[in-house]
């Protein structure tokens, strides 16, 4: 399980449009839109075109944010690279 | 079909076939003012019919029809054949129309600017439009709202008013009693009665009008005012649109144009009266 | 002329646009709507002089056919995001398959449901990685679930929670208890790639699966338009390859579909002038009952002559299942009614 990794979607692929507390996606290969909140929006920055494994997820992330342990963090981060994988914003790499 | 009808409401051009002809009688009456072209082919096809040949005569039940079909729908008495009419002319284009983005929304225009309220059955969307169209507003549709997905405007779809229960005897109080369709009483959703447009806004149909105004009534409780952010107004429209998805990326970025560029706001309000100040008061106070 | 007869000599280039009266237009739109073909004649009238509300609806048409058929490869996207880690490969059948392929019958072509195409010794771990990656049954009813798994060649309809979009896995393309039984392991194993990464029939299975879809499989229904994909793809495969038919008589005679696809291409020739080779372009007295059924709509869309619509009911059943087994389901079908 934590061994996973994701990549993001091909630049192009998601059209991203911030309104006010809600981030709207419109994922132009599956004609969806996605109305996320934050983390959402800076995770699916931070994954890149590379795999990304939930761990780096977490260093990457706290650059920006002020996170807690890692310990506590990389399982929900998991847990939020499992649901945008079930939304196709991201894929197991 | 044995009757038959031609209508244009808005960009829109229907053919209605009946197995009854009072119905196309009831349409024919309130439609009789409406611009008529012989020569322009029909975009939407009603059908009322008859599920068995006989149930034409006997115990007469409408069922509605046409290219869009929703299944196990129960068909109305021949006595609602009007309501069945409106009810399929509504089911084709909130299936089939896919030039605009079609919102579930009331519309008044002023000085080519529009008002657009959003609500389900009983929010008071169709009531307000109405009392508005009666004053200094242009009635722009009391069911859908249609959204330009290239230029934004909004465009109208006048069809007859439903007015339901109450609002029925609100508004015979204003208007001409040749204005009024027959009352259909005891239909699934109370009284109906339709009212039909003024003139001037039949003839005012096909001009757009620039969205300024973003409501979304609640009839019934204190007169209240809440502000609605980007996001919010942004799921209550998708929530409200039937063909939001249809439209692709185009009615993606409609929509976000519409929600940033067009200030919304939950309204509440206890009677028509409340709600006609509270919506003047905030048409003079934001729309730009 | 009736508006099916009318919409058909449309598809076929036999009649100008420019001659029809807006009442013809009426019901030649009402018409190929209930035939699920309004974007195909838009397609095929794109170039054409129209009138301009006409042009303007089919324009709309148009669009939002691309936007439909984006959603439906999408759905074939995320069932190989499902399986393929796991290794199952599979192939994509009909709509979502001509669409990945880039044929010009997917041009405005309406797309339903997902339908793929496994291995049978695949099918029972298909089911639980599709179900892992959030589709659901569709139904519940005990009966019709038994008879699915014992009796029909797919798996009972699966339904994606979040995006309320059908998936039907198949692991033959006509039932076990058909008379005719396709080789489903030759189907998958001379699958070809499509352009889009995905594996599609080779173009005589392909064939054959729409004429065995269309004649051997249903009843009928939508028999208009997979007519037409039957007629445009065997014409586009026959224009690269000269030797096409002849693969594709071999092909119909290792699945046994020899008939049903014999009887496609004579039905394209007699509604969409296909043009056929020398031994294929015969007279059957029997296609007149499906030319009959294919032309079966009035002008105002509805299903004319329903006793013929029952006949091929109750035929579409009896190809599917042996008569004692056919009088059994009908029953237990009609009491649930």
């Amino acid at each position: 399980m934590t061994d996973r990794t994701y990549r993001a979607a091909p630049s192009g692929a998601l059209r991203i449009e911030p309104l006010g507390e809600l981030t709207a996606i419109f994922d132009r290969r599956s004609m969806q839109t996605h109305l996320v909140v934050s983390p959402m929006p800076e995770i699916l920055e931070a994954v890149g075109a590379a795999p990304c494994s939930a761990a780096l997820l977490v260093s990457r992330l706290a650059a920006t944010f002020d996170l807690a342990a890692a310990d506590d963090v990389q399982p929900v981060l998991a847990e939020r690279l499992g649901e945008l994988t079930a939304m196709g914003l991201v894929e197991r790499a | 079909m044995r009757h038959r009808i031609r209508i244009a409401v808005g960009p829109v051009q229907f053919r209605i076939g009946s197995d009854w002809a009072e119905p196309i009688a009831a349409l024919e009456r309130l439609y009789a003012r409406y611009p008529q072209d012989d020569a322009r082919p029909a975009d939407a096809t009603v059908r009322l019919f008859a599920a068995r040949p006989w149930r034409r005569w006997l115990r007469p039940s409408v069922h509605i029809g046409g290219d869009f079909i929703v299944p196990d729908a129960l068909p109305l008495p021949l006595s609602m054949g009007l309501l069945a009419a409106e009810m399929g002319m509504n089911l084709q284009v909130a299936l089939g129309w896919r030039r605009h983005m079609l919102l579930h929304a009331s519309a008044v225009a002023k000085d080519g600017r529009a008002m657009i309220m959003s609500g389900e059955s009983g929010s008071g969307k169709s009531t307000l439009a109405a009392l508005l169209g009666e004053g200094d507003w242009r009635l722009m549709g009391d069911e859908f709202t249609l959204i330009d997905p290239e230029g934004g405007d909004a465009f109208a779809f006048p069809r007859a008013v439903s007015l339901k229960n109450e609002a029925i005897a609100e508004v015979a109080a204003r208007v001409d009693p040749s204005r009024l369709g027959p009352l259909l009483a005891g239909t699934p959703k109370g009284d109906i009665r339709h009212l039909i447009p003024r003139p001037e806004a039949v003839a005012a149909m096909h001009e757009p009008a620039r969205p300024a105004l973003l409501l979304f009534p609640r009839f019934g409780g204190e007169t209240a005012i809440e502000p609605m952010g980007e996001g919010e107004a942004f799921v209550r429209l998708t929530e409200a649109s039937t063909n939001y998805v249809a439209l692709g990326e185009a009615g993606f970025a409609a929509l976000t144009r519409l929600v940033r560029e067009v200030p919304a706001f939950g309204i509440s309000y206890p009677d028509s009266a409340a709600g006609i100040a509270l919506v003047e008061q905030l048409w003079a106070e934001t729309a730009r | 002329m009736s508006a099916v007869r009318t919409l058909v000599d449309l598809l076929a280039r036999r009649r100008d646009p420019a001659t029809l009266a807006p009442r013809d237009w009426d019901s030649v739109i009402g018409v190929a709507r209930s035939e699920a073909m309004l974007a195909t004649l838009a397609h095929r009238l794109a170039d054409a002089d129209l009138r301009p509300t006409v042009a303007a609806l089919f324009a709309d048409q148009r669009t939002a056919a691309k936007v439909a058929q984006r959603q439906a490869l999408w759905e074939a996207e995320m069932a190989r995001r499902a399986l393929a880690p796991a290794g199952i490969e599979f192939v994509l059948l009909k709509g979502a398959a001509y669409a990945a392929a880039g044929m010009s019958c997917a041009a405005g072509r309406q797309i339903g449901d997902l339908d793929i195409l496994v291995l049978a010794h695949d099918i029972r771990r298909t089911e639980n990685l599709l179900l892992k990656a959030g589709w659901e049954w569709v139904k519940s009813d005990p009966y019709d679930d038994a008879y699915y798994r014992q009796h029909m060649h797919e798996l009972p309809p699966m339904i994606h929670k979040a995006r309320d979009r059908m998936i039907d896995v198949h692991h033959t393309i006509l039932p076990r208890t058909h008379r005719i039984t396709p080789d489903a392991l030759a189907l998958v194993s001379d699958a070809v790639a499509s352009g889009a990464s995905f594996a599609v029939l080779n173009p005589a299975d392909m064939a054959c699966h729409c004429a065995a879809h269309m004649l051997a499989d249903g009843d009928l229904q939508g028999g208009l338009r997979n007519l037409w994909d039957f007629h445009t793809m065997t014409r586009d495969f026959a224009a690269v390859d000269p030797a096409f038919w002849g693969k594709l008589d071999a092909r119909a005679d290792l699945h046994g579909l020899r008939g049903p696809v014999r009887r496609a291409a004579r039905l394209a020739r007699d509604l969409y002038g296909a043009v056929l080779p020398g031994g294929w372009d015969r007279q059957d007295p029997a296609d007149r009952w499906f030319r009959r059924r294919l032309l079966a709509r009035d002008d105002w869309g509805r299903v004319t002559n329903p006793l013929l619509e029952q006949a091929f009911y109750i035929r579409s059943h009896w190809l599917r299942m042996p008569p004692a087994m056919l009088a059994k389901h009908l029953w237990t079908k009609w009491r649930k009614r």
